[in-house]
């Protein structure tokens, strides 16, 4: 009954989400539609990221790597050939590639590839290490990448980038693709895999006591974040249409740890919400960066003043919030309808349920 | 059941095991008693593959579990309760235990036995949907002892089941333990630092010395022995 309930629920508000998408994209315009956009790609990011540490309790810096290589496969595989010769001037492009082009689906899905085998490839020796020495690792073999996408000119175009990538990317593919992450990786949670995941955060000796394999789990973990992080590298690449090695720098992983924290480790809701938050308030915040005046006050434009302000906000978070806005809270039906008959139910809480 | 041969264990230039030898009857509750840095832990750890001996033989039941790795060897029916409980503090009282059947597979028969920790521990029961770390420490014992119980070992391995514990608390623990054995002729190798409670349960006793077996024999033989009483039960 309750179940029923709530799949239907969670049907209809599928359907009303899509509805929503198909208005905004055929009126809101390119501006606020691109925020949208990287709304998704973001909340892809943030849970990925919560499933490898929040879950599974790796701290693991190689989410900019990760991105880069998927934003780079589909970037490859979706421009034209014209597009390819016309931006590799320097040093053409080697033979097989200059004349590949498929559609998005499948560029999707081989970025997504790519990025996983990568993924799992790093992953293999750095799974030895352990808390601060893994983000170290991870964090060394982010840079590689990049350093490899500067200098393999041939492939990536160097320094010079990658420009007139075609904007497949609209609100239909990332936020299907950040709803197809989010379900996958939800039900990846509530399985016994998943569990193993959250025995191996609280401890690992215990966990391998008890029979669980911690390399497997881990791995298992960091080829499916991989794998969507790829895929929301790709979605990136084909909705800014440009890219070169600096959109990939430490910050962007950074960015992603900040929204995570801020979202709460654990809570898939929690993560998108910060994703959603960040993303607008980061627009929102714009103004903050051209010049102003406050009464006598003569304020000149300040690049970077957003991003000061957006640790102060991430400092608030923590001290007000200490486990993030969402803790390891998930949004439910049961809790959403709890809240309205509260009175009657004084005791319905929010716990991990089964919705998204 | 369980017969280890001359054990050589080096952590790096350290030689923590100068060749143990020592045999798990089944059915029978074994202490292994000693001082820190005894050895202890270190011949658990070796048990459960989490560390490679240099030399000797471990066998199960006739099977060497050398080599092997700690998943594959839970699989072979050895549990371990680590020291000091260990217990997933942010999982559930029942999440935990589920993971402790996590190399089984027949979900029938996990629940039966989830059913039997209860009647075991009833307080695990009330408390099934909270999490682990909201337990006292003799609760998260309790829990950590079924969770080892879920996975039905032929060899049961506790690791100082008194360590953090109220006295009394230790004492309930280890009577359990005895109960179990006497029940279900469940086989348990005790690792504890309180020689007399461990000897008041324990069929057989070892007593370990830097790195070395120094005596053993029956528990009853060594709690009257005069250098066990001098050294290790405080009486002069």
């Amino acid at each position: 009954m309750k179940k029923r309930r709530n799949l239907i629920l969670t049907l209809a508000a599928l359907i009303l989400f899509g509805g929503f998408l198909y208005y905004a994209q055929h009126t809101f315009n390119p501006y606020i539609l691109r925020i949208l956009n990287l709304c998704a790609v973001f909340t892809i990011f943030a849970v990925t990221f919560n499933l490898i540490f929040g879950y599974t309790g790796q701290f693991s810096l190689g989410h900019a790597g990760f991105a880069a290589v998927g934003a780079y496969v589909a970037a490859l595989l979706t421009m034209s050939a014209a597009q390819k010769s016309a931006n590799f001037f320097l040093k053409p492009i080697i033979s097989p590639l200059a004349n590949v082009e498929i559609p998005f689906l499948p560029a999707l899905l081989l970025a997504g590839l790519f990025a996983s085998v990568v993924g799992s490839l790093v992953a293999w020796p750095a799974l030895r290490l352990r808390g601060d020495y893994l983000a170290i690792a991870t964090l060394g073999f982010s840079e590689i990448i990049r350093i490899l996408l500067v200098n393999l000119q041939p492939i990536t175009n160097g320094a010079l980038g990658l420009k007139g990538i075609p904007s497949y990317t609209n609100l239909y593919w990332s936020w299907g693709a950040a709803l197809v992450c989010i379900f996958i990786i939800k039900s990846l949670i509530n399985t016994s895999y998943g569990r193993a995941m959250s025995a191996i955060r609280d401890d690992e000796v215990a966990a391998e006591a008890l029979g669980v394999s911690l390399f497997k789990h881990k791995m298992m973990a960091f080829a499916v974040s991989a794998f969507f992080v790829g895929v929301a590298g790709a979605l990136m690449a084909n909705l800014i249409s440009t890219i070169d090695p600096k959109v990939f720098l430490f910050f962007l992983t950074y960015q992603i740890v900040g929204i995570t924290v801020m979202g709460g480790m654990g809570s898939l809701t929690g993560s998108t919400i910060a994703a959603i938050l960040y993303t607008v308030f980061l627009e929102a915040l714009r103004p903050i960066e051209s010049p102003f005046t406050i009464g006598p006050l003569n304020i000149p434009g300040i690049p970077g003043m957003r991003m000061v302000l957006f640790s102060i906000l991430l400092l608030t978070v923590i001290l007000f919030y200490r486990r993030g806005l969402m803790g390891t809270n998930e949004f439910s039906w049961d809790w959403l309808i709890g809240l309205f008959h509260r009175k009657d139910t004084a005791l319905a809480a929010p716990t991990g349920g089964a919705e998204k | 059941m369980l017969e280890i041969q001359n054990l050589h264990v080096y952590y790096g230039g350290i030689h923590a095991l100068h060749g143990i030898s020592l045999s798990v009857p089944a059915g029978k509750i074994v202490a292994l008693l000693g001082a820190n840095g005894a050895g202890k832990s270190s011949t658990l750890r070796t048990i459960m593959g989490i560390v490679k001996p240099t030399q000797g033989t471990i066998e199960l039941e006739g099977q060497s579990l050398l080599g092997m790795k700690p998943f594959d060897i839970v699989k072979q029916g050895v549990a371990l309760v680590p020291e000091g409980r260990r217990v997933f503090t942010n999982l559930t009282v029942y999440e935990n235990l589920a993971l402790g059947a996590y190399t089984r597979t027949d979900r029938e028969e996990v629940r039966r036995e989830v059913a039997e920790v209860y009647a075991l521990f009833p307080r695990l029961e009330e408390r099934e949907k909270q999490s682990a770390g909201t337990l006292s420490g003799g609760e998260q014992q309790m829990l950590a002892l079924g969770r080892a119980l879920m996975s039905q070992p032929r060899l049961l391995m506790i690791d100082e089941p008194s360590l953090g514990l109220a006295p009394v608390l230790s004492q309930g623990v280890l009577r359990r333990l005895k109960e179990l054995n006497e029940k279900s002729g469940q086989t348990i190798l005790l690792i504890e630092q309180n020689a007399r409670a461990a000897l008041s349960i324990a069929d057989y006793a070892y007593i370990l010395e830097t790195g070395e077996i120094r005596l053993k024999g029956s528990a009853a033989d060594l709690a009257q022995s005069d250098e066990v009483r001098r050294t290790y039960l405080g009486v002069h």
